[in-house]
């Protein structure tokens, strides 16, 4: 595949808590440590939005607030992919208790926030963004394939993209405690042109090889807890600003082979 | 961009399974929808229920039991489908293949039951509850995927709405990007209390049949449906997607913009892909849900692109809304109206709303049909058009 080039990045979590404040730590240059994720407070939300939005909106917000720290290309022409193997199972929970109830009252806004795309929605009202947007799931994919995704948007519909994985561990008894143990959110600027701001070239093409794991443990182990946490061995490259391929793990068949560049 | 050949294709629905039941069904002017029992659903309101699908998954797919992966099994049964996609494999390897799949609310209907038959003690959910192969979004793609022995990029694409009508246009750059050489996309929903009852809280349930356009038109009937399609650029079939457009409303979470901005650049993209101008365009199929606003939105939108003299109809009056469906039984439609030639009606559509003004078909056409254009609109102001047509 052609290239692409990443302008920029964003991190939200457990002692990753965005990317500037995370590159010594995935660098190895600072201790990794396990601090809880302050709650997310959206800058970008509009008062009625931040009033509603869930979350899990909240965290996806995070990450891609902080990539948009490091690009000057305007919020509202960027194309969107959000990824998410879970997406609200707060709502989830309360809307199946709502129905396992006499009467079954749903809230109206529980249901309005339940589609998988209420991240994408509140998004597109906050940057004023009236691009294409698609949610994309794929259990521990998910992060590769809204990057195959969001990579392709840039080729072959020749725009600039924004990508938002992320999710957030839900209420007992629905959380899937071992592949889901703590928030996490990573975001990606993904440009057609290079800019002075362009941090790596990356392709990426589907492969049978096996996906790549973090040296560091509990790095490792963050990796492992959470879905959108599967970008790290891609996000620690950048952090180390070094050029060479990863794995990450992509469908029920295939990985992602990524590959960076120097831009 | 370059037409995209699709070499097969099949759907199901209220209105029956498998083309040939549609072509029937849909000339006809029989309803799919009825007033029926569906679990324990109380709400009183007509359901498109697709029939005899409801049996059990066994062997190695087992796991993936529910019915949202069961009318999948069955969806996927219909029309040598399965045997269509069989050959591709052959032809190009599973690892070239991808698999694109629509969804808004996957397997959940299982997890609502799960819920109903927790522990009454300790609220502990029931042991047979496997979340990951039947309520998680990803569930029915990596069953169509594992079912049709493919190993391509898979990926489940959840927008409300327009759910499986952007698997169209995700499928199309995957292809023309080269990370897969033929791509199955698709769309299945199946009926649920979650739906139901959401649906209810926002007052957008009919208590009527769905009467699309209809100056009385009171909302939406809720429908099941699974659709599949197999794109092949090497095909030698006559039909292909010639255009897509996506945009966001940027407006609303569940209530459309009323000027349809985002809809009328979702068609207006669709068009310039295609490099295909409105008066080429025979026929619209719309969203056309039957909600108050979004056909009068819709309406305005069509208008200010199309003027108010191309055919248009919502064929929601026999599937129902399938929701996360409705862009693969919708795009269905629009193939079977291409190959067959002929216009459906907008059913049970009595008196246009005045302040609608695109020409709604109240009678059959039989015509000659060379594009279509398919519109999909989602919650979170999500929209997407599809043109289809005829190549020679």
């Amino acid at each position: 595949m052609t290239p692409v080039f990443i302008e920029a990045v964003g991190l939200a979590a457990p002692g990753l808590p965005s990317w500037q404040e995370s590159r010594a730590t995935l660098r190895g240059e600072a201790r990794f440590e396990f601090a809880q994720l302050s709650p997310p407070t959206p800058a970008m939300l509009p008062p009625n939005e931040r009033r509603r939005a869930a979350p899990v909106v909240k965290l996806a917000f995070r990450a891609a607030e902080d990539a948009l720290l490091d690009t000057t290309v305007p919020a509202a022409s960027l194309v969107t992919v959000f990824a998410s193997a879970y997406t609200d199972l707060a709502i989830l929970h309360r809307i199946c208790l709502a129905l396992s109830a006499a009467p079954r009252l749903v809230s109206p806004t529980d249901f309005h926030n339940s589609v998988n795309n209420a991240a994408a929605g509140y998004w597109s009202i906050a940057a004023g963004a009236r691009t294409a947007s698609t949610t994309i799931s794929a259990y521990e994919g998910t992060f590769a394939a809204g990057l195959l995704e969001a990579c392709s948007q840039v080729l072959v519909d020749e725009c600039d993209a924004l990508l938002v994985a992320y999710d957030l561990p839900g209420p007992e008894p629905l959380n899937p405690a071992q592949s889901l143990a703590h928030p996490a959110a990573a975001a990606l600027v993904l440009t057609r042109q290079r800019t002075a701001r362009s941090k790596a070239a990356l392709s990426c093409n589907p492969t049978f090889g096996p996906e790549t794991r973090l040296e560091e443990s509990t790095l490792e182990q963050l990796r492992l807890g959470n879905p959108a946490a599967r970008s790290l061995p891609l996000i620690q490259m950048l952090a180390l600003q070094r050029f060479g391929s990863v794995v990450l793990p992509m469908s029920v068949g295939a990985n992602l082979g990524v590959e960076l560049h120097s831009p | 961009m370059n037409p995209l050949r699709i070499s097969h294709y099949t759907v199901s629905s209220a209105v029956g399974a498998g083309r040939a039941a549609h072509v029937e069904g849909l000339r006809a002017g029989t309803s799919g929808l009825a007033r029926i029992e569906f679990d324990t659903n109380t709400l009183d309101c007509w359901l498109g229920e697709v029939r005899d699908f409801d049996v059990p998954l066994t062997g190695s797919l087992a796991a993936f039991d529910c019915r949202n992966n069961r009318l999948a099994e069955f969806a996927l049964d219909q029309d040598q489908f399965v045997e269509a996609v069989g050959q591709s494999r052959q032809r190009y390897g599973a690892a070239r293949i991808g698999v694109f799949i629509g969804t808004s609310t996957s397997g959940v209907q299982h997890t609502e039951v799960a819920y109903r038959s927790r522990d009454s003690g300790t609220g502990a959910l029931p042991a047979w509850l496997d979340q990951r192969h039947t309520q998680n979004i990803f569930s029915v793609a990596a069953f169509v995927a594992l079912r049709l022995g493919l190993a391509g990029p898979t990926l489940a694409i959840s927008t409300a709405c327009s759910s499986s009508a952007k698997v169209f246009a995700a499928a199309s750059r995957a292809i023309a990007a080269g990370t897969c050489e033929a791509a199955v996309v698709g769309g299945v929903d199946s009926l649920c209390l979650t739906t139901l009852c959401g649906f209810n809280s926002l007052q957008l349930v009919s208590t009527d049949i769905c009467r699309p356009a209809d100056n009385a038109r009171q909302g939406i009937s809720i429908g099941e449906a699974g659709g599949f399609a197999l794109l092949d650029p090497q095909a030698d079939s006559p039909l292909a997607l010639l255009g897509y457009g996506e945009t966001s409303d940027a407006y609303h979470m569940s209530a459309p913009e009323p000027g349809g901005r985002g809809a009328i650049e979702a068609m207006r993209a669709a068009l310039a892909r295609a490099g295909v101008v409105p008066d080429e365009v025979d026929y619209i199929n719309l969203h056309g849900t039957g909600t108050v606003a979004n056909d009068v939105a819709e309406s305005r939108a069509v208008c200010e692109v199309f003027g108010t003299t191309t055919s248009c109809s919502s064929t929601k009056g026999w599937t129902g809304h399938t929701l996360g469906a409705a862009g693969a039984v919708e795009a269905a439609i629009s193939l079977l109206a291409i190959e067959h030639g002929w216009i459906p009606r907008s059913l049970n559509t009595r008196v246009i709303d005045p302040a609608i003004e695109a020409a709604i078909l109240l009678d059959t056409r039989i015509a000659p049909v060379r594009r279509v254009l398919s519109n999909s609109f989602g919650f979170g102001g999500s929209n997407c058009s599809l043109l289809f047509g005829r190549l020679t």
